[in-house]
């Protein structure tokens, strides 16, 4: 199969599973307790009765399930995600509005905790047993166990209240009037902090992979093969185990992609970044579930693109996918 | 040399083994390390730790002992990472054997299902969960199971896959025991060292999302819980840092120990596997 | 061929504590000439492998050389740095492997893997590499060589690969070649073409070839000289000839009397009534295939008529991929055909539902081929052997009692009914199995390569207790293998299959002396040391 069509294929894949995650929603506003119309409205806002009279006719609520589950998902379709009574805005905008925050922050915690992760991993494999490696795995195996939010409040602790070193809070320096590459560059002051600690977890699950992968495809017949041909080991280590060892590791970013977006919630609630998370945070304090709900399904969106990306890497670093299936 | 041998000469998988059996100790006997619980005011807020005696840790914003609540904490993370990790196993041997023995179209859908809630952001899916069903211990559990039983079903579905195909699989065939039977007998006994070694790792897993969960204020309200004070305290991180340090400590310390564990397990159970170390 | 181009002396390695025992290889000492082809024989743990691992400085982590020499050219390169040794590898000694499946890097063109000796010593420019990779792939006799450095490993056969394994070993013109089993696992036509290109390509470039193997077929076929070792000691060396004709060592002796020769038994007398009759069998394999491209589909068997007689051993023959073990499987409805019937004792077998097949399934039992894959490793023996008998309705007790009888009959006591699998060694396990199919009282028994997975003296000992068992208890037995001189030892009958068709069917001595087919006068020829092993004295027997 060539590129296009796997593209083609996991685009209408994509789109069923978006589609799934509609009907999912649906089936959990009318899962929680109460009144779905006062569910849409914000179950606490003790909206007035008129008003959920009228939301309820809006939404058909009166209708037979069935019908109610149509609109819902021809609405999602359409990118009508609802209208968020609490903050008077359409749930759309709110989320377009946000997401570019939480874009930046998540790719570049991807970007980040990948490489650094496979650059440990390999050091680490090819000093196996030795103390440098111990303490790498060591480091890894401490922030494996480490909760995201914890890491966060603690580096705002260190780096930002202790040393100052680093803004602890938001996107950019408020009423600063920057501009230009200045603003960009007190954006990017901003970013390292929530960044780094959203990845710290990520980039110890990738360096244990890459280690493990490492240490297991240097056992292969191959590599003996390569040393025969009388090649150095560091020529086999980059040129025949690295690349056998990343596909692995590619596979398990792909995984792991939903867990970085979720985990960003956490972290933008810590650092007050205002991305979705935060405002999945600030929907959670105010029951305002149309608003979580359409959160929930943009991030799910998030994790398809990036499982394509990492399925188009993996493709074109393995001839072996392309010409068998 | 056996099993327990392998995993003994393992200096992390004995030292997580000692951390984790303090922690079980500690949570059992909360009620009788602190019989008043952990939401009493006991002295003014905001007390700084080892400055007062009987309150090691300090207390929090409302004047409770930290210390209470990190004793009556551990029960809540025990109980619910244990208790969602069997309910997660028991979603996702089921599926993911039947769908690696009987394979054709039972697979397809089996891991079709599987691969839509590995697609979910599964924190996200936990955060849903537990709003739209309100904060209570058992939403908090089953929605953490819910989240969780994805990499079950896709390990046992790999292990049955490959067992099947041994030829002691089809010895039992002509033995003439029915499929059931083998599936229950002949293969999954053998599928057991690898989902211990996942269970193991789940458990830690799931006490991280449980924490993640209180901290963003679902969690179950009547109930103490380590991630609940860290997100408590969240604001007065500036001023009362040791109110967030010292629960963080606690979840950090019982996760590596049940990793820790783990990596010991995986290690004993494979031990051909080990001789390079392994993570 | 007598200055020797290396001199192995008194070469001792180590194995790390805790293996089962101190050496790998003992006090081992033998010369190399220039051009000449010494094979080193042996069975699995003999340390055949470890010199040439030594020699290469390739040896597995914890295994080390304690003492010796092994001077090439002048110099011990026993104690030599890596990165001398590097220098030496591929472009001094060439080596190459068992398994060509995984000996190629999957994810590097063969091209790039060829140009890439090249490279490791830094030889040539970019477009002269790939020039002479492509020369090679052409000297390795590689179809379409322009393809074939394009292509990636996976694309290849088993052969192919192997090929292009040599063309990399060969690429700096070595001196010394180390093979080491190097078409074990190849089927025997492929075998016997990767033997003839060695030995031509030994002709032109006068290399030194150390071939490790445990086939004396394959020793018949291209040694000068020969190696024999048995638990890291060479017991006997000496010219080919010499060793295969008048072995000095008892374990040499009994290494080759232990192997199946092509004495042809004579004819047996079988009875009419039938334990075994297939008609019009086919089974079709689809693969792959999906929305954007059709199946891909392997006519596995195709039209298979064949009977089996009361009390005969009808061997079936052929190469992998000949869908001989789908026949074997279909028999036994582990594979369901897609027509046909099979007919034992009066039932189809191919046609029962899968309640009624449960009811059947003790009339044709099987014994496989990987002794560590066929017995469930958390069972003890007693359990796997009484399962089948009381799913069929025998009184428990009458089970065990009988399970513990038939492990006395294959010979390992009725004391292993209460011991696990991994207390036993291949050649038991395969009793066990076979004791396993007994206990049903089948009717027909089907044996799956069930001797290949052994060491010769081993498989020697396994056949000869089916040949017990087979005269005492009148057995029928369908006997699937690959190794021609095998079946030639323990059927009565062969059949030949190529492509998921029957080639050939009649006795062996009929077979074997006059094939009727050009496919199994192919095969036939292609078995190692076949001049040698089918003896004047064998055929007029």
């Amino acid at each position: 199969m060539s590129l296009l069509t796997t593209i083609f294929g996991r685009l209408i894949k994509a789109v069923l599973t978006l589609l799934a995650i509609a009907v999912l929603n649906f089936f959990l506003i009318h899962a929680a307790p109460g009144d779905p119309a006062a569910v849409i409205a914000g179950e606490a806002g003790a909206a007035d009765p008129l008003f959920i009279a009228q939301l309820r006719e809006r939404f058909g609520l009166d209708q037979p399930l069935y019908v109610q589950l149509w609109s819902y998902v021809k609405n999602v379709l359409t990118l009508d995600l609802g209208y968020s009574f609490r903050q008077g805005m359409p749930v759309y905008d709110l989320i377009a509005d946000r997401l570019p925050a939480t874009l930046l922050l998540t790719l570049s915690s991807f970007v980040i905790s990948l490489s650094l992760g496979i650059a440990f991993g390999v050091a680490a494999a090819a000093r196996v047993g030795k103390a440098s490696d111990s303490i790498l795995t060591t480091i890894a195996l401490l922030f494996y166990a480490t909760p995201l939010y914890w890491a966060a409040l603690m580096a705002v602790l260190v780096f930002s209240v202790q040393l100052g070193w680093l803004p602890g809070f938001g996107y950019e320096t408020v009423g600063s009037g920057y501009s230009g590459l200045q603003r960009t560059w007190d954006i990017l002051q901003h970013l390292i902090l929530p960044a780094l600690t959203l990845g710290l977890f990520f980039m110890a699950v990738y360096m244990r992979m890459t280690r493990a992968s490492m240490l297991e495809v240097s056992q292969m017949d191959f590599v003996k093969t390569a040393r025969a041909k009388g090649l150095s080991g560091a020529v086999i280590r980059r040129r025949h185990i690295l690349r056998n060892a990343l596909l692995p590791v590619v596979t398990l970013a792909g995984l792991q992609a939903g867990q970085l977006i979720g985990g960003a919630v956490l972290t933008e609630t810590v650092f007050a970044w205002p991305g979705i998370g935060r405002l999945m945070f600030e929907s959670l304090e105010a029951r305002d579930y149309n608003t979580i709900l359409g959160v929930f399904l943009v991030s799910a969106a998030m994790v398809i693109l990036f499982n394509i990306l990492t399925d188009i890497v993996y493709r074109l670093v393995d001839p072996r996918i392309g010409a068998k299936s | 040399m056996t099993f327990w041998k392998r995993f003994a000469t393992n200096r992390g998988a004995v030292i997580g083994l000692v951390l984790l059996a303090a922690v079980i100790a500690i949570a059992l006997l909360a009620p009788v390390i602190y019989p008043g619980g952990p939401w009493k005011m006991v002295q003014r807020p905001f007390l700084v730790p080892f400055t007062t005696d009987g309150l090691p840790l300090g207390t929090d914003t409302l004047g409770r002992n930290v210390a209470a609540g990190l004793v009556h904490g551990a029960r809540v993370s025990l109980l619910v990472g244990l208790v969602s990790t069997v309910m997660a196993l028991l979603i996702g041997v089921p599926l993911g054997a039947l769908a690696g023995f009987y394979g054709g179209y039972v697979d397809e859908g089996a891991m079709r299902f599987t691969e839509f809630f590995q697609t979910i952001p599964n924190f996200a899916l936990a955060i849903v969960l537990v709003a739209i069903l309100q904060p209570t211990l058992g939403s908090i559990t089953l929605a953490i199971a819910i989240v969780s039983w994805p990499p079950v079903a896709r390990l046992v579905r790999a292990e049955v896959m490959s067992l099947k195909r041994r030829e002691f699989v089809d010895a039992a065939h002509l033995a003439g025991l029915s499929n059931i039977r083998i599936l229950v007998s002949e293969v999954l006994p053998n599928a057991v060292s690898p989902i211990i070694v996942m269970a193991s790792l789940m458990v830690a897993t799931a006490i991280l999302l449980e924490s993640s969960l209180s901290f963003l204020g679902l969690g179950d309200p009547n109930i103490m819980s380590w991630g609940y004070m860290i997100g408590a305290a969240r604001t007065v991180i500036r001023s009362a840092w040791w109110l967030s340090f010292f629960p963080g400590l606690a979840i950090l310390l019982t996760v590596l120990a049940l990793n820790l564990i783990g990596e010991g397990l995986n290690d004993a159970f494979n031990p051909h596997l080990t001789k390079k170390g392994r993570t | 061929m007598s200055d020797p181009i290396l001199s192995i002396d008194a070469l001792t390695i180590d194995l790390p504590a805790g293996a089962d025992r101190p050496h790998a290889v003992e006090d081992v000492s033998f010369d190399l000439s220039k051009g000449e082809i010494l094979c080193v024989v042996g069975e699995s743990g003999s340390g055949k492998s470890m010199t040439a691992n030594a020699l290469m400085g390739l040896l597995p982590d914890g295994v080390t050389v304690g003492r010796g020499r092994a001077v090439f050219d002048g110099t011990d390169v026993l104690p030599l740095s890596e990165v001398r040794k590097q220098a030496l590898r591929g472009a001094r000694i060439g080596m190459i492997f068992q398994e060509p499946m995984t000996a190629l890097n999957p994810l590097m063109r063969i091209g790039d893997q060829i140009a890439e000796v090249f490279a490791a010593h830094k030889l040539h420019s970019k477009s002269e590499r790939r020039a002479r990779a492509l020369a090679l792939v052409k000297e390795v006799g590689l179809p379409d060589p322009e393809k074939i450095i394009r292509a990636y490993p996976f694309q290849l056969s088993g052969g192919q690969r192997q090929r292009a394994m040599i063309a990399m070993a060969l690429a700096l013109e070595p001196e010394i070649l180390i093979a080491d089993e190097p078409t074990t696992a190849l089927d025997v036509t492929t075998q016997a073409q990767i033997l003839r290109l060695i030995l031509a390509l030994r002709e032109k470039h006068g290399m030194a070839v150390m071939f490790i193997t445990h086939d004396f077929g394959v020793v018949a076929e291209i040694a000068d000289r020969v190696i024999v070792m048995r638990h890291g000691r060479i017991v006997e060396a000496g010219l080919a000839q010499q060793v295969l004709e008048t072995p000095q060592h008892s374990y040499t002796r009994a290494l080759l009397d232990a192997i199946p020769t092509g004495r042809v038994p004579d004819l047996q007398v079988i009875t009419a009534a039938p334990a075994l009759e297939i008609r019009n069998l086919n089974k079709i394999y689809r693969t792959g295939g999906g929305v954007f491209r059709p199946a891909r589909e392997v006519r596995a068997v195709n039209d298979v008529t064949l009977t089996i007689a009361k009390g005969e051993v009808l061997g079936l023959v052929g190469e992998s991929g000949s869908g001989k073990s789908t026949l074997g499987r279909a028999v036994v409805r582990l594979v369901t055909p897609d027509s046909g019937q099979v007919l034992v004792g009066g039932v189809d077998l191919a046609a029962l539902d899968a309640k009624a097949l449960r009811q059947q399934r003790h009339r044709v039992q099987m014994v496989f081929q990987d002794p560590y894959a066929s017995l469930n490793p958390r069972h003890r023996i007693l359990r796997s052997l009484s399962d089948g008998p009381i799913a069929k309705g025998v009184p428990k007790r009458q089970a065990h009692t009988r399970a513990r009888e038939l492990l006395d009959i294959v010979g390992l006591g009725a004391d292993a009914a209460t011991r696990f699998p991994h207390e036993f060694s291949g050649g038991q396990r395969q009793r066990i199995g076979i004791a396993r199919a007994l206990a049903m009282d089948p009717e027909l028994i089907i044996a799956d390569e069930a001797v290949s997975a052994l060491d010769v003296s081993i498989q020697a000992q396994v056949l000869a207790l089916l040949a017990d068992l087979r005269r005492k208890m009148g057995l029928s037995i369908l006997f699937i293998t690959h190794d021609l001189r095998v079946a030639a030892q323990v059927c009565d009958r062969i059949a030949v299959m190529q492509y998921g068709r029957l080639v050939e069917v009649g006795p062996v001595r009929e077979v074997f002396h006059a094939p009727q087919q050009p496919y199994t006068r192919e095969l036939l020829a292609a078995v190692p040391g076949a001049g040698w092993a089918v003896a004047p004295e064998a055929v007029s027997a």
